[in-house]
This record gives C-alpha cells, sequence and structure tokens, in this order.
C-alpha cells in the first residue's frame, strides 16, 4: 500500500490501463470499445511518461550546449517511446473507427451482440 | 444587414432550418435516436421470437454466461496483480537504474552525433530510426485500410447518411476559420521545422496542419480544400514523402552498418539547418501525417475525394 | 562484414517500397511487382540460411551508425533464417496460388491496395523475424496485425467486415498486454535491446530483486502474445476469419501471421528472460495447459462443423495448441518440437486452404459438406492436394505432420512423468479425432456423384504453389535429420 501511494502517478497509469482493457473486453457497443482502447493506450502512455520523470528534472532539450550534465534532464528513451507509440494508437483507432461505420452502415446498429444476431440470421443466404 | 442580424438570431436559437444540408434532413422523417430505439425494439421482438431453449448446461448460453464471469474475475486479478507490481517498482520521481550508460550516451553526445538539440527528436530519427520508419508505415498501413474499407469507387453506391450536420455556410464559424487558418498553418509549419530544435517534429506538426487543411474543408466546403490536396496531389505527396523517407533512411542505416563514409553531416547546432537528416525527414513525415490524417477526413466524411 | 549480412535489412526495405510503389498501380500490375518482390525475399532468406548453417555463428547488423546499446539491431543465426525462409515460401506461394481468388472477391480498384498490404505483411513479418530490439518488435508486430486485419476486410461482405472486427478487437487486447509487458520490462532493465535485457534480469534473478514484477511481465508478455496468436479460449475469432476471408487471406493468417507472433515470444523467452529463469517455468506451466485445452476443444469443435473451411479453421485453433503444448514442455526437445510443428503447419495448412477453395468453387460455391460430394471428380488435381494436406495433418509417415508429432512425443517422454503422460494421451486423442474429422471429407470429397462438370480453366499459379507445397511437406517428412539439426544449431545460438 506504502508503495502505491508513492508510485501513485504509475498506479493511476495501471487503474487507466485495466479500465480501458475491460471497457474494450465487455461493452457491446463498438464506439465505447474503441473509447476503452484508447483508455488503455493512454494509461499505457501515462505509465511510460512517469517512469522517465525525475523530481527536478527538465525536458531533454538542452539549453546550454556547453555544460551538459545528466542529472538536469529526465530519461528521453520513454518520451521516444511514447511518441512511436502515439502514432500506432491512432493508425488502430482510425481503423477501428472505419469498421464501425462499416458495419453502421450494413447492420444500422453499433451492438455488437445485436449485428451477430442479424448476421446469424442472414448467414445462410450469404455465402 | 437585416438579414445578416435574423440569420445571426436563427443561429442562436439553434434553428435548423437557418443551417445548410436540409435536404438531407427533409429526408429522415424523425431523428435518429428515435429511429435506433424503434429498430432495436424491433430487433428484440425478432430475437424474441426465435426459441430459446432452457439455460442448461450444454445450452451455449450457459457457456457463455460462464465466460463472462470468468472474463470478469480474470480482469480484477489482473488489476489487482498489477497494482501490486507497481508497488514494487522503483519510486515514482527518484533517480533510478533505468538512468545508465544508454541514456547517458544520449544525453551527453547525442548533441554532438546527432546534431539535434532536443534529443527526443535525436532518438526517434537517428538511434532509433528503424522503430520510426516502422511507425510512419503503421500510419500507411492504417491508410490503406481505411481506403479498403471506406473508398467508394463506383458511383452506384453513395453513401446517404452522411451529411448530416453540414456547416459548410455557417458565417461565424467562417470569420473564425478566416482568422485561425492561417495560424493554425504557420504555427504547424513551426512546429514542423524546429523538431530537432524544440518540442515537436514530423508527426506534431503534420497533425496540426492537417487539422488546419480539415477545418479549412469543413468551413469554406470541400472545393476549398480540394483546390490544396485533390487526389493526385494527395498520392504524388504520399509516395515521394514515403518514398524520400525510406531511401534517405536505408542510405544512413547502408552506410552506418557498412561503416562507410555518409555524406550526412549533423552541422552547427541550435542552427535551423542541423541535425543532418532529422530536418529533411520531420518534413516529409510532416507532409504524409498532413495527407493521410485529412484523407482519412474525406474517406470518413465522403467515401472520395 | 560479409555483403550478404545485408540481406535482411535489404528485404525489409525492399518490401517497404514496393508498397510505397504498388500504391500507385494498377492492380494488375501490382499483382506482378509483388510476386517479383517476394520471389527475392525467398532467395534473399535462402541464401542466408546457407550462409549461416555454413559459417555456424548468428551476427548482428546494426541499423544506424552507433552500435548497441543506443542504436536499433538486427540479429540474423540459423533460426532466424529458417523461419525467414519459410515464412518468405508460404507468402509466395500462398499470393500465387490464390490469385483467381483475389480477382474474384476483391473489386478491380482495390486490389493494389491488398498487394500494398502483402508487401507491408512482408515486411513486417521479415523485421518480427529479424529483429533484436524488443520495441521494433512491438512496432512491426501492430504493422502485422493491422495488415492482416486489412486483408481479412478487403472482401467487402458483412460477415468478413464483422470477422475482422473480431480478429481485431482480440488483437488489440493481446497488443496492450504485450505493449505493458514491455515497458515494465524496459522498466526493469533499462535497455530494449535482447541481450543487454538478457543481462541485466540474470542480474535481478541472482540478487532476488524485483521478483514479482519480474514474473507479471513475463507473464503478460507470454499472454499478449498467446493471445493474438489464438491460443485457447481465445480461438473463436478463428473460424469466423478463416471460413468468410479470400482463400490467400485465410492461408496467410493460419499460416504465417499467427507463427510470426509465436517465433516472437520463443526469442524473447529465449533471448530475454531466458528460458532457465523460473518466472518462465511458470508461463510455462500455463501454456501447457491452455495448449492442451486448445488442442482436445479445437479437434471436438473441428468434429462438429458443417462446412470445410471452419472445419480447416479450428483445426488450426488445435495446430496452435500443439505448438505452445511444445513451449510449454519445454527443454531443448520441446521447443524443438513447437519449431518444427510451426514450420509443419506453415507449409500444410495453405495447401489446405487453397485446394478447398478449389474444391468448393468446382462444387458451385457453397463449402458445406453435403456440397463437397463427388468434389474429387470435378477437380482432381485439387483433390489430390487436399489428400496430400489431410495426410499430413493426421500424421502419416513421409509427411512432415507424422515427424512433428514423433517431436511431440519423444519430448514428452524426455519429460516429467506427469506431464509427459498427459500429452502422450492428448496426442493419442487428438491424431484420432484429427483422423476422423479429415477422412471423412476425404472420403467425401471422392464419393463418386451424378452430376460431373469438371473445372474447364487450369490454374497454373494454384498447381506451381501446391506442388511447391508438397515438395516441401516432403522435404521435411523425409530429411528431418537435417531440419533438426539446423533447428537445434538454430536454439543454441539463439540463448
Amino acid at each position: 500500500m506504502k508503495g502505491l501511494l508513492a508510485n501513485y502517478e504509475e498506479a493511476a497509469a495501471i487503474i487507466l490501463f485495466c479500465i480501458g482493457f475491460s471497457t474494450l473486453l465487455f461493452h457491446r457497443n463498438m464506439l465505447k470499445k474503441i473509447i476503452g482502447l484508447n483508455i488503455m493506450d493512454t494509461g499505457l502512455y501515462l505509465f511510460l511518461a512517469s517512469m522517465g520523470y525525475i523530481d527536478g528534472a527538465r525536458a531533454p532539450i538542452l539549453t546550454d550546449v556547453n555544460a551538459i550534465n545528466m542529472a538536469d534532464y529526465i530519461n528521453p528513451v520513454p518520451s521516444a517511446l511514447v511518441l512511436t507509440g502515439i502514432v500506432v494508437s491512432v493508425s488502430v483507432t482510425a481503423i477501428t473507427l472505419s469498421l464501425t461505420v462499416r458495419l453502421y452502415s450494413k447492420y444500422r446498429t453499433l451492438n455488437l451482440d445485436e449485428i451477430y444476431a442479424i448476421a446469424r440470421r442472414t448467414e445462410k443466404e450469404e455465402f | 444587414m437585416k438579414l445578416d442580424k435574423e440569420r445571426f438570431n436563427a443561429w442562436l436559437n439553434d434553428d435548423p432550418d437557418r443551417l445548410n444540408g436540409m435536404e438531407e434532413m427533409a429526408e429522415i422523417p424523425y431523428p435518429p435516436r428515435e429511429r435506433i430505439k424503434e429498430k432495436r425494439q424491433e430487433l428484440q421482438e425478432r430475437i424474441d421470437a426465435q426459441p430459446v431453449g432452457q439455460i442448461s448446461f450444454l445450452s451455449r448460453k450457459f457457456w457463455q454466461r460462464v465466460y463472462s464471469v470468468f472474463a470478469v474475475i480474470c480482469c480484477a486479478v489482473m488489476t489487482v496483480v498489477l497494482l501490486s507490481t507497481v508497488a514494487e517498482l522503483p519510486r515514482f520521481g527518484e533517480y533510478r537504474d533505468t538512468i545508465n550508460e544508454l541514456t547517458e550516451r544520449y544525453i551527453v553526445s547525442g548533441l554532438k552525433e546527432t546534431g539535434a538539440v532536443n534529443i527526443v527528436a535525436g532518438i526517434i530519427l537517428d538511434y532509433r530510426a528503424f522503430d520510426t520508419l516502422g511507425e510512419s508505415f503503421v500510419l500507411f498501413c492504417a491508410l490503406n485500410c481505411v481506403l479498403i474499407l471506406l473508398r467508394i469507387d463506383s458511383s452506384d453506391d453513395v453513401r446517404h447518411h452522411e451529411l448530416y450536420f453540414n456547416l459548410a455556410h455557417d458565417d461565424i464559424l467562417r470569420k473564425s476559420a478566416l482568422f485561425s487558418i492561417p495560424i493554425v498553418f504557420v504555427y504547424g509549419i513551426y512546429v514542423l521545422l524546429n523538431g530537432h530544435l524544440s518540442p515537436g517534429g514530423g508527426f506534431s506538426g503534420g497533425a496540426v496542419i492537417g487539422a488546419g487543411i480539415i477545418l479549412l474543408s469543413i468551413a469554406y466546403g470541400e472545393r476549398a480544400s480540394g483546390a490544396l490536396i485533390s487526389e493526385k496531389v494527395f498520392k504524388t505527396v504520399c509516395c515521394c514523402a514515403l518514398a524520400f523517407y525510406g531511401v534517405a533512411k536505408s542510405y544512413s542505416f547502408f552506410t552506418g552498418a557498412n561503416h562507410l563514409h555518409s555524406i550526412i553531416k549533423p552541422g552547427t547546432p541550435g542552427e535551423i539547418l542541423s541535425g543532418g537528416l532529422i530536418l529533411p525527414l520531420n518534413i516529409a513525415v510532416g507532409m504524409v501525417v498532413a495527407c493521410t490524417i485529412y484523407g482519412m477526413y474525406r474517406m470518413f466524411k465522403k467515401g472520395r475525394f | 562484414m560479409d555483403f550478404i549480412c545485408n540481406f535482411p535489412f535489404f528485404s525489409i526495405v525492399l518490401c517497404l517500397l514496393s508498397a510505397v510503389v504498388c500504391s500507385v498501380l494498377s492492380g494488375k500490375a501490382a499483382r506482378r511487382l509483388t510476386l517479383c518482390v517476394e520471389f527475392v525475399l525467398v532467395c534473399l532468406a535462402l541464401t542466408l540460411l546457407v550462409y549461416t548453417v555454413r559459417t555456424g555463428e548468428s551476427f548482428n547488423y546494426t541499423m544506424g551508425h552507433v552500435g548497441a546499446p543506443w542504436g536499433n539491431e538486427l540479429r540474423i543465426g540459423v533460426l532466424e533464417a529458417l523461419m525467414a525462409s519459410a515464412f518468405m515460401i508460404v507468402l509466395f506461394a500462398s499470393v500465387l496460388g490464390g490469385g483467381t481468388y483475389i480477382v474474384r472477391d476483391i473489386t478491380e480498384k482495390k486490389r493494389n491496395l491488398y498487394y500494398i498490404l502483402l508487401n507491408l505483411m512482408g515486411a513486417a513479418l521479415s523485421a518480427l523475424v529479424y529483429t533484436n530490439d524488443i520495441f521494433t518488435g512491438y512496432v512491426f508486430l501492430e504493422i502485422l496485425t493491422l495488415t492482416s486485419g486489412g486483408i481479412l476486410m478487403i472482401k467487402s461482405t458483412g460477415k468478413t467486415t464483422l470477422a475482422a472486427t473480431r480478429y481485431l478487437i482480440i488483437n488489440l487486447l493481446g497488443s496492450g498486454l504485450f505493449l505493458l509487458g514491455v515497458i515494465l520490462m524496459y522498466d526493469l532493465t533499462g535497455h530494449l535491446l535482447m541481450e543487454f535485457m538478457h543481462g541485466t534480469v540474470s542480474e535481478l534473478e541472482a540478487t532476488g530483486e524485483y521478483a514479482m514484477p519480474l514474473r507479471v511481465t513475463t507473464g503478460l508478455i507470454c499472454a499478449g502474445l498467446s493471445i493474438k496468436s489464438g491460443l485457447f479460449p481465445f480461438h473463436r475469432w478463428m473460424p469466423d476469419t478463416y471460413g468468410n476471408a479470400t482463400p490467400t487471406s485465410a492461408s496467410l493468417l493460419s499460416g504465417v501471421v499467427s507463427k510470426g507472433y509465436i517465433f516472437l515470444l520463443i526469442k524473447i523467452l529465449y533471448r530475454v528472460i531466458g528460458t532457465d529463469s523460473p518466472a518462465v517455468g511458470a508461463a510455462q506451466n500455463v501454456l501447457f495447459v491452455f495448449g492442451l485445452c486448445g488442442i482436445i476443444m479445437g479437434s471436438v469443435s473441428a468434429l462438429r462443423q458443417e462446412s470445410v473451411n471452419r472445419m480447416i479453421a479450428y483445426s488450426s485453433a488445435a495446430q496452435i495448441g500443439y505448438i505452445f503444448v511444445g513451449i510449454g514442455l519445454g527443454g531443448h526437445m520441446g521447443f524443438c518440437a513447437a519449431i518444427f510443428h510451426i514450420l509443419t503447419h506453415a507449409v500444410t495448412k495453405p495447401l489446405l486452404f487453397l485446394s478447398a477453395a478449389k474444391l468448393t468453387e468446382a462444387s458451385g460455391g457453397s463449402p458445406v459438406f453435403s456440397n463437397l460430394t463427388g468434389a474429387a471428380r470435378r477437380a482432381p488435381f485439387s483433390a489430390f492436394m487436399f489428400t496430400v494436406g489431410a495426410l499430413s495433418m493426421v500424421g502419416f509417415p513421409a509427411f512432415a505432420g507424422f515427424i512433428s508429432k514423433l517431436f511431440f512425443s519423444v519430448a514428452a517422454v524426455t519429460h516429467s512423468s506427469a506431464q509427459s503422460v498427459v500429452t502422450l494421451c492428448v496426442l493419442a486423442v487428438s491424431t484420432l479425432l484429427n483422423a476422423f474429422y479429415f477422412f471423412r471429407t476425404v472420403i467425401r470429397i471422392y464419393t463418386p456423384s451424378e452430376d460431373v462438370s469438371p473445372l474447364v480453366y487450369k490454374d497454373w499459379g494454384f498447381m506451381v504453389s501446391s506442388s511447391l507445397f508438397l515438395i516441401l511437406n516432403l522435404v521435411f517428412g523425409l530429411w528431418s535429420q537435417s531440419i533438426y539439426r539446423i533447428i537445434v544449431s538454430g536454439l543454441r545460438m539463439l540463448a
């Protein structure tokens, strides 16, 4: 518990991740699933960002070129990973959203259970 | 003048008749929410009409229920386990083990080796450039998937539900867009060009520019934005920029791995024309991102350019 | 450094560039370009295989001017070259063999998009196999996921869209877990290159620090990758996906995509965490149990299907189970069996999917069993190829499937008593079930029927590619000793 309080930012990130994960898993509405996906990814990026943070240090943009002191800057690697990760999650969101558009224009509902029900009924006609 | 005032009042009162795109609205007899409700009721009736077996040990429903209960328990257990893991990790904000020779070299000699004042830009476009190359191809892949799903190729396949809200002739939007669009573009270009000097870079700058083009398209109609980016421009820019990115980075990978002499120099740190390949790569990435974002917007809106 | 060492890098960049070029080509030209590129990839990978077997050691390839641990790296050993060759051959042959169905299922204007995705998939697979950097692995894993979703949804019926949605959602859950695992691993070790991570992990294990986070991280990585590859109980997207996709997509998904994830898992287990670590031991036990369940559930469900595509799809779920049983048994022989089964399955499943598609086409287009009666008279060559695939899957001697079952039994026997008894029983039962559902189909297609209207056209692409699969099956079955030696030396290099 003490560890959790000390690592409050990481703990919050993990809670966000789990909220997103369960939303993605359990919600039957496509849009809510996509929101869950984004919450999950955001949780991961928050986790990365808080991992690289050091109290009192600055962002890794050098100000004085002649005197570079390691302790002045936060860890730049997690920031670089976040940048890469964000683009991946944007791409995934775009694809899932366009799948949703397609599903809606075909089945006229966003609820996956209803879509399955309709699809199962029309299954025999469409081989 | 009087007309303008009338229109303004109507706009304030949210009078739908004053909004454009009413032709499409006329086709829809009542708001979508109720339609959905009705549809759902109809569906539920049809589902109810099907014979439902008893929930027995072998029925599909029973197993589905077991499945979902099991999944809920799994998620709860996962949360607890992950939280207890976090409690054991190094303390937040402290100087920790991940500060090692890796970060030391990035910070201490990053400037000398890449010429980028912004260490993160140096990492993603020089030290770990292969990741970033992959990442821009993730975006390319997403663009192609969106094209697959939403591009309309034949004229008989028109989407009808698209233009429920069309703000193309809204006065306030137009006037404010007139002021903000140049600022957005200039800001985007600034972020793009200064990626190696300050926070920013190809992806963020490209996203800002893409958003500016989308704003242009919303406020002034697709003809305005179409004049800026037609399908031909879109294709040419995307392909050329991606190909340039691939070839330039391959050159630096190849020379690096084979210990050949590379013609790319880091330049004087702090100046705009420095950072070796970082600036041209940022520009290429920015163009790809701007085009991709706008292209995706068009696909979602209309299904074609 | 020899010039050959550049080949892995060439194959990745070649794929990426040809993907960009394909976006301005017509469908037909894109197909030609893709086939050429894939043929070149096969040649590059085979050359690398010969080179690494001859030199007998692995090499690292720095991507950029700055070496390890600061830059990205590729690493090529015998096993990586073997996997890349197998994947590239399957990619080439599936694209070649499914040509008529690509034309049938995909509208003309979207055909070049399909080839863009296939090129990107080639790049992602090569990068995934060769990478030495765990985060590069994640990025290319996502490309693989998105391209495989894309080649599913390109057949624009409602059912494929739905199947693609389901596939993507399951895969995204897996990616999320995997990414969390990668991030935690970085937090614990401070490195992203595999051998440096391994160095820190073994230090941590020696001191006993962070034992619990290390276990959780291992679990997350295993869970993420096994969800993505379709291990029980996450196999339920398979029948819809494989049953409805265009045959090339189905064979690629079952033949190479899920295998790519599994190979990455094996690589991480060997090179990052180390197979002798207690964390890996715990994860292996879990994977073992789920693998066994997967075998049984997959085979039983395959028995109950009414259409041939869905039957092959459930059989895929069972085969994934086999591979995970091999990983779960662990040890030298277990991993060897798993890798051999990856190869076997990769060269057999596409053959089954492609020939089943031909049989279905010859019987009027519906893949339900009652429709397929007597299909062998209408398409004798495809029926022969289907029979070959079925025999190999069942484990008939002289085919690859027999050897992989043999390896599994050997792995089980050399293991502790409880696990070995269970594995042997499950192997026996599942072989019986396999034989039952595959021979039922074979007998049905050879049953004489009244209406005989043979397929009129000759599909050279299908003939060449299915012969290629047949030859590979025989090669793996008859020269298994040399393949075994290659795998063994590859595993030794991996560690």
